[in-house]
């Protein structure tokens, strides 16, 4: 289990406009398309000194693959993180103001305090 | 020596800027009265008639990261561009730049690594709505140098309260004791109560108002250590998720000076978060 690197999916994707698009499209193959080519990037250093060990368990692939954001924020991805990527996916489907974070919430209500850890 | 002669904490709501410049069925109702209580808010640190601006933020996962994350950072270069591609697309803040005093970071930094804090420091950093909220609500003209401060009030581990505290009052004799002749005001931005990515988000108010209050009574009152006896890591989890932003009001509590009662108080119920806007007027400073 890795949040961190759930939380680094979250973060590159958010930052970068194509990818945010790509991800909306296409999750399933955005998603294995990061887990194969960029989990294990560090991002401040050439591809060559990439790091080995960084991937996935299934319930965390499938989480991210189904845009499910009840779920990561079972796991603990950092609230912050999948709420500005998914305001930025989806917050155009809504008409009302506010519409799509108002139902954001809504789907979370089954959660109370205290909630998953975000600890990295 | 310089003289410090404002210190402001603010909330830093990043939806002003959108709400202040929208016109006809775009403008929200809330944002006539809004732009009044800002525009006052402002005129609170313009009487102050300062040279550069000590501006405490934090970053919200923009360029700093969990592969190498300090817990407080100074910047220490003579420009500043600001606001990221994210904040243009969900709160439309506009592409900024600012100047930078790098002799004050400098000082603040060797100094500050001399009296306790093993301070991170930045030649090249890009600043988040944080530390541009402000700039826009009280000195839109961005026109004065900053020296940014950044703290980890998002990616836990933590600093505990106390210690942002403790920075505060270090702040504020670095500042003093700054060789310089320079007029400095120290602005900070935080949170009251708000829950971001989780069930409490966005409803009519802040998650907890009950909170807001007693955290409105604490800093325009100066009351550092009844706030200290509350205000834990685990506590702030409760009056929402993202609630430990407080802590950068407190290190703002601690520039002040425990007791120091507030010299402007104004705040504003809006959906989702309450604004909450404190001046100080250290002796010798600017009192109007």
């Amino acid at each position: 289990m890795s949040k961190y690197l759930l939380d680094k999916f979250l973060f590159t994707v958010d930052r970068d406009a194509e990818l945010v698009e790509r991800y909306r499209a296409d999750p399933v193959g955005t998603v294995a398309w990061w887990e194969a080519e960029e989990a294990n990037r560090i991002l401040n250093c050439v591809g060559a000194e990439q790091s080995t060990w960084l991937a996935f368990d299934d319930e965390e692939r499938e989480a991210l693959s189904a845009h499910d954001y009840p779920k990561l924020f079972e796991l603990g991805a950092h609230p912050f993180l999948t709420l500005t990527l998914f305001i930025a996916m989806f917050e155009r489907d809504h008409g009302e103001p506010l519409g799509f974070q108002k139902e954001y919430a809504r789907k979370l209500a089954h959660f109370s305090l205290p909630y998953p850890d975000i600890s990295t | 020596m310089a003289e410090l002669v404002a210190v402001i904490a603010s909330t830093h709501h990043p939806f002003y800027y959108k709400a202040s410049t929208a016109t006809g069925e775009d403008r929200p109702p809330f944002a006539d009265e809004w732009v009044r209580k800002v525009e006052a808010f402002r005129e609170t640190l313009t009487r102050a008639r300062p040279d550069v601006l000590v501006m405490v933020g934090s970053d919200h996962f923009h360029q700093l990261w969990l592969d190498n994350m300090p817990q407080f950072l100074v910047g220490k270069a003579p420009v500043y561009d600001a606001n990221w591609y994210n904040e243009e697309r969900e709160f439309g803040l506009p592409r900024m730049v600012l100047k930078g005093q790098e002799d004050l970071s400098a000082y603040i930094l060797r100094e500050g690594l001399d009296a306790g804090f093993d301070l991170a420091f930045s030649n090249e950093l890009r600043i988040d709505h944080s530390i541009t909220c402000p700039i826009i609500t009280l000195r839109p003209e961005a026109d004065l140098p900053i020296v940014p401060v950044y703290t980890n009030i998002f990616a836990p581990p933590l600093p505990r309260p106390k210690r942002f505290v403790q920075l505060g009052r270090t702040i504020r004799e670095l500042v003093e004791s700054w060789p310089s002749d320079q007029r400095v005001a120290v602005i900070g931005t935080g949170h009251l109560s708000l829950e971001l990515g989780g069930p409490r988000q966005f409803g009519p108010h802040g998650p907890d108002p009950q909170f807001d209050q007693k955290a409105v009574e604490w800093i325009s009152s100066g009351d550092i250590e009844g706030c200290l006896a509350e205000v834990t890591l685990d506590s702030l989890h409760a009056p929402g998720n993202a609630t430990h932003g407080f802590m950068d009001f407190m290190l703002m509590m601690g520039v002040a000076g425990e007791g120091r009662k507030a010299d402007y108080v104004d705040t504003y119920d809006l959906f989702h978060t309450m604004e909450a806007y404190f001046t100080w007027y250290p002796e010798g400073g600017a009192r109007p």
